[in-house]
């Protein structure tokens, strides 16, 4: 079990070995919060729908499966919207168009197809779990450095009298801003897949 | 908003791919070569207007009047997803050569989030009919642009000396990141002096 979970986080990180999810992923990515916001919210989504998607696998005809697992992920992304619109509004209105969006996310169908149709539902929710982690680590790695280098601040939990924003001395009173927009993002994803990459490489290597 | 305004938007100033981040999965994918690349485009543009139009005829005169927009995200998938399908068969029955181009890559319009992202979008804006279904080719039109813009450049970089480590993925996303850089030159300011 524990295997499996590791595999699905980092062997087959949705995002960085798969390329799966990546609009949520760059779009929502400016700052930690809405980043570990989506995290949770395709986590949640990811686990309904592949929890579902296993117990009704010997009820669903194979010719229509695609679109029935369509609806189950729809209906699960439609729980979160209003989930989010109950508790927490500010949080719905920064992610925008992207809460609907979860029900496009490839990961979601590629995991429900891929995965869930053919295990049993403990071990689909282990893989669920795993590919929530891992691509709410990625989503994490993408906005911390977006944050650090087009804000110059580093968002962490606010204890106290400290609000939880570290601000990086020179950095923060003039951040690069390009890394807060589109194309900022894509640079960074490509620097660090470029880097996992070099990292597995060396490791053949040796 | 008049429909010249909508064009220039959605194909430039806020490009999808470049801007927006939506519809990257089909944009890297079939990017490898132009020809599949120019099919892809054509195929979203079709889809996306269609579906934005019967997008909002189903907001307006469904979900609204019987104040169920809460099933907004899964009527709206449902519908892209028959759309897709409806044609595909009819592409199938009236121009076969085109079916036979575009073949693979009609399934996967259903999981391009530019698609559901324009239904979402123009039902948000409050686009009435006609504009939503400019919309769709717009936003249709952008991603044929940048979808052959990319594979242009990446048939000739297939030619280039890569780092080892920058090869497939990361490379893409490098000259994603330099297109978008030049699509930033374009801001509402354009828009703005163009049409006053």
């Amino acid at each position: 079990m524990l295997k499996l979970f590791n595999k699905s986080i980092l062997k087959e990180n949705p995002i960085f070995v798969m390329a799966l999810g990546l609009c949520p992923a760059l779009a929502v990515s400016t700052t930690i919060e809405n980043a570990l916001g989506m995290g949770i919210c395709t986590l949640f989504v990811l686990l309904g729908a592949n929890i579902f998607v296993s117990l009704l696998k010997d009820f669903i005809p194979s010719k229509v499966r695609i679109p029935a697992y369509i609806v189950v992920i729809a209906t699960f992304t439609a729980i979160v919207e209003m989930i989010l619109q109950a508790f927490s509004p500010e949080l719905y209105q920064n992610l925008g168009v992207f809460v609907p969006l979860i029900a496009v996310n490839c990961i979601i169908l590629g995991s429900a197809e891929a995965f869930a149709n053919k295990n049993k539902v403990g071990t689909s929710i282990v893989y669920a779990l795993g590919q929530g982690a891992g691509f709410t680590l990625a989503l994490f790695m993408i906005a911390f450095l977006r944050e650090l280098l087009g804000t110059g601040t580093v968002t962490l939990l606010a204890i106290g009298t400290f609000d939880g924003v570290i601000r990086i001395p020179g950095l923060a009173s003039a951040p690069i801003r390009m890394f807060g927009l589109a194309a900022g993002a894509f640079f960074v994803i490509a620097f660090l897949q470029a880097f996992l990459n070099w990292q597995t490489m060396r490791k053949k290597e040796k | 908003m008049s429909y010249i305004a909508i064009i220039i938007t959605y194909i430039i100033v806020s490009n999808f791919i470049l801007t927006q981040f939506l519809g990257l999965c089909p944009f890297l994918g079939v990017s490898k070569n132009v020809e599949s690349a120019t099919g892809m485009g054509f195929a979203v543009t079709f889809v996306a207007a269609i579906a934005a139009l019967i997008t909002w005829a189903v907001q307006n005169y469904i979900l609204i009047p019987f104040n169920i927009t809460f099933l907004q995200t899964v009527a709206f998938i449902l519908i892209i997803a028959s759309l897709v399908q409806l044609v595909e068969m009819v592409v199938q029955k009236v121009a076969p050569p085109l079916y036979k181009a575009l073949g693979i890559f009609l399934p996967l319009i259903t999981v391009n989030c530019g698609v559901m992202g324009i239904a979402v979008i123009a039902t948000r804006t409050g686009y009435n009919a006609m504009e939503s279904f400019v919309a769709g080719i717009a936003v249709g039109l952008g991603f044929l642009l940048a979808i052959f813009i990319m594979a242009t450049i990446r048939e000739r970089l297939d030619l280039e000396d890569i780092p080892k480590p920058f090869k497939g993925l990361p490379i893409a996303f490098i000259v994603t990141g330099l297109m978008a850089m030049s699509f930033m030159a374009f801001d509402r300011a354009l828009l703005n002096n163009l049409l006053g």
